[in-house]
């Protein structure tokens, strides 16, 4: 079917990404021992304690302590895997931005049922965008009277981003609750209208991938996918220049 | 007690319909809840068709659906999230909690504390009444105009606020079934505190009456945020409020009129503050049965009985500060997400601790293995699956990965469907014989087992996988590649979830039969000690001869020293 998807986490482009499915991994190794474990000792018990001719029940049965180390130990794995990881994970990607002056910086706002995918363009200023603009021939409202605006590229569905370079994504919608989700970069963030959410991420592999969204938003909720392409640096700048606007007229400019 | 009742028999409408006897309300909720049970079931049986033969027409049920529904019985998408919402939402609040709390609750508890009806019968009877209502309202739901809710059983807003008629509904429908439960939990509540027999103190109590005790206690504090909330929710689609819409939405490329200034995020605040309790409301009482019935099988007192009410309180605290784990990916900051992680863990210690002194309850038994214990056997690794397969999705750095996929599905069935409602067969089969005097056939019993135990894991195991794979829930359809690629295994689940279906048949025939046909039995087949099995079967209007005086705890099994292997909480000794 496809070289990066199949029965288990999928393919991973992502340099946060190992980190997230060592964990994942982690997790399901120990919940396998314990289910493993409680799993023997239930049927052993089932087994040997059946009702049958001559065997009784005992009114009072020794104090088992092996509960005790198992509450302990398992209340011990759990601040591990918080402290351990799971704190130190989220801090990296919630709160430890790399600098903007090296990232690239990318608007991204959902629609019913399409993403829309805006870029600042060669000046690296994104240009003004108005709610009252908003068509289908200006997705994102993009202001034709801001010189910043000449330049900026939108495309509907289409993500294109360099390997190896850290990407600044601002993500917000204009109708209901999605999710943006790019399964082979672990990253997964609701995108709420009213709110513009910060989120980051490199990539170290290169590939054409999708975006899925993970949150009922209507009945095109199952189609709302987007194409999602890592290049090589230079692949990257031919794709910007391939698609930068013509200089003279403004193509995103509204009828109105 | 009122001795008037006596002396004028009741017609038939005040005695069977609109009873005020907590036994026949019991039963009410009981059969009502069972239908919506299996109704919920139907819907998400035929949503499993599109899951896997996606876009093919559905073979000869489609041609009964209107052209909103199918289009040449191919199921169109607004009417598969119906489905999907309708499942969810009939299911938890028409279903499973009616069944555990209406049904188990008040047919057992005032029996169990030796009391001769709940506290308060009227009350008891508009709480059943209401649900009703309600009830017929979500069905209701379906005949209006673009159909029923299509939300999700979670309503997010916007989407919620700007969804079709269904959705308002669905929450007149919602606001009926809240008010029923608020109804239910304070008369438990009281029955529980002011009217248990003489003798019988807390800790005397059956570990059943104290997990609807505090089940009581999540309804009434964790209800009416909801209940707000979905007042609100209906202000902002009828009365042009914006509590959940921020300003500046544009829908369907039209600015949309109101005046903004909402927040959606404010409506998944106090839905899973409700919703988060309501997972142990789900939880505690299908506990209590697996507790009684591992109890009466094992013929020994269940191990550890105080130290599982302490963690059953504590998981009732618990339970009202870990809702935000539901919320990981709406971009709260980490020291929300760490408090939330933290409260989260921590709140899976005292289930472990009841699970652990269930499974440890075996040990020294001589084990029985009749239907009822077959399903409370189940009960255990399965509901083990569904606690421990929280642990990824409680950590915010596994969920980004998890959230709101099939893994998440796996995860809450296995604690409500293999967990709570294999429970709940347990609890039917067990306290079957008291209701009608009669036993379900243990053959039959069987039958529904054994095929039952087999297809619910050979749903809900590989929607694990589903979900690993990064599928997402409530998709119409596998357009994702993602999706593609595991595919297969949606459609072995939905023969899974097609032979689950058949393998109730079993049930619903002994259920009738045995109701008419049953092998009879006397007041206590099972030879259990707790009161309700101290009178007749059914028990009498007020339920005893004479009021019990409780002498001894509720697991006196294997007394040594004494005739018989149990020693009945009323009685000196045998």
């Amino acid at each position: 079917m496809s070289k990066y998807y199949g029965w288990g986490l999928p393919f991973n482009a992502s340099a946060n990404g190992a980190a997230i499915d060592r964990l994942i991994y982690g997790i399901h190794g120990i919940m396998f021992v314990l289910f493993i474990g409680w799993l023997t000792f239930l049927v052993y018990t089932l087994i040997r304690f059946r009702a049958r001719p001559g065997h009784q029940a005992a009114y009072k049965v020794h104090h088992f302590k092996a509960p005790t180390y198992l509450e302990v130990s398992v209340a011990l794995i759990e601040v591990l895997l918080l402290v351990g990881f799971s704190f130190p994970i989220m801090n990296h990607v919630k709160n430890q931005f790399p600098n903007e002056a090296g990232a690239l910086k990318i608007h991204v706002v959902a629609e019913q049922f399409a993403w829309n995918i805006h870029y600042p363009g060669a000046d690296g200023v994104f240009g003004k965008t108005r709610q009252d603009l908003m068509g289908s021939d200006n997705p994102v409202g993009l202001d034709p009277s801001d010189p910043h605006a000449a330049d900026d590229i939108v495309t509907i569905n289409q993500l294109h981003i360099p390997v190896n370079k850290p990407i600044i994504i601002n993500l917000t919608s204009k109708d209901v609750i999605h999710s943006f989700f790019l399964p082979v970069m672990r990253v997964k963030q609701d995108a709420i209208p009213g709110d513009l959410i910060p989120l980051w991420m490199e990539a170290n592999k290169t590939g054409d991938f999708e975006i899925a969204c993970a949150q009922l938003c209507g009945l095109g909720h199952y189609r709302m996918r987007g194409f999602f392409s890592i290049h090589t640096q230079e692949d990257f700048d031919k794709w910007l220049k391939d698609n930068a606007p013509a200089p003279a007229a403004a193509p995103v400019a509204p009828a109105v | 007690m009122n001795h008037a009742s006596h002396a004028h028999p009741l017609p038939f409408w005040r005695k069977y319909i609109f009873s005020m006897d907590h036994k026949v309300i019991g039963v009410q909720y009981a059969v009502t809840s069972l239908l919506f049970l299996f109704f919920g079931f139907g819907l998400i049986s035929l949503l499993r068709w599109q899951l896997a033969f996606p876009s093919q027409p559905v073979p000869f049920i489609g041609q009964f659906f209107n052209d909103t529904q199918m289009v040449g019985g191919i199921m169109l998408p607004e009417f598969y999230n119906q489905l999907g919402a309708m499942h969810g939402t009939i299911m938890v609040f028409l279903g499973v909690v009616p069944l555990a709390v209406g049904g188990f609750g008040n047919y057992l508890v005032p029996l169990q504390v030796g009391a001769p009806d709940m506290a308060f019968p009227k009350l008891n009877m508009m709480s059943y009444w209401v649900y009703f209502i309600g009830g017929i309202v979500m069905l209701c739901s379906f005949f209006v105009p673009a159909g029923a809710a299509q939300s999700g059983w979670t309503s997010y807003p916007p989407l919620s606020d700007v969804a079709p008629l269904g959705q308002t509904v669905w929450l007149i429908g919602m606001v009926f079934l809240i008010t029923s439960s608020l109804l239910g939990s304070v008369n438990f509540i009281v029955t529980i505190v002011q009217l248990r027999a003489q003798g019988l103190t807390f800790f005397k109590m059956p570990f059943f009456v104290w997990a609807q005790f505090v089940t009581s206690f999540l309804l009434l504090l964790a209800f009416p945020p909801l209940e707000a909330a979905s007042v609100m929710q209906l202000m902002d689609r009828l009365a042009g409020t914006s509590f959940f819409l921020p300003s500046g939405l544009v829908v369907g490329g039209q600015p949309l009129a109101h005046t903004g200034g909402g927040n959606p995020l404010l409506w998944q605040h106090l839905f899973w503050f409700l919703a988060h309790p309501e997972v142990y409301v789900l939880i505690l009482p299908a506990l209590g049965i697996v507790a009684e019935i591992i109890a009466n099988n094992t013929r020994k007192p269940i191990y550890g009985y105080k130290v599982m009410v302490f963690a059953t309180i504590f998981l009732g605290f618990m339970s009202f500060v870990v809702w935000a784990h539901h919320m990981f990916l709406t971009n709260m900051g980490t020291s929300m997400s760490s408090f939330f992680q933290i409260t989260t863990m921590i709140i899976s210690i005292p289930s472990v601790v009841i699970l652990t002194a269930l499974i440890l309850s075996l040990w020294g038994g001589s084990i029985r293995f009749n239907t009822p214990m077959l399903f409370a056997v189940a009960f255990l690794p399965m509901f083990g699956i569904g606690g421990l397969t929280g642990l990824p999705l409680g950590l915010t750095a596994s969920d980004i990965h998890l959230h709101d996929t099939y893994y998440v599905i796996g995860h809450f069935h296995y604690v409500v469907a293999p967990g709570t409602i294999f429970a709940l067969f347990a609890g039917i089969y067990f306290w079957f014989p008291k209701v009608t005097g009669r036993k379900l056939s243990e053959f039959l019993g069987k039958l529904h087992f054994w095929p039952s135990f087999i297809f619910i894991n050979g749903i809900f195991m590989p929607m694990f996988i589903l979900g690993l794979a990064g599928v997402s829930r409530r998709l119409y359809s596998p357009e994702y590649a993602h999706a593609q690629a595991v595919q297969p295994l949606n459609v072995f689940i939905s023969y899974c979830a097609w032979g689950l279906g058949l393998a109730q048949i079993p049930f619903i025939l002994n259920f009738v039969i045995s109701l008419f046909a049953g092998k009879k039995v006397d007041s206590n087949p099972w030879e259990s000690t707790t009161l309700e099995w101290q009178t007749t079967s059914p028990p009498p209007h007020e339920n005893f001869e004479h009021e019990p005086v409780v002498l001894h705890g509720p697991y006196e099994y294997s007394v040594p020293g004494q005739k018989k292997d149990f020693l009945p909480q009323n009685m000196r000794e045998n």
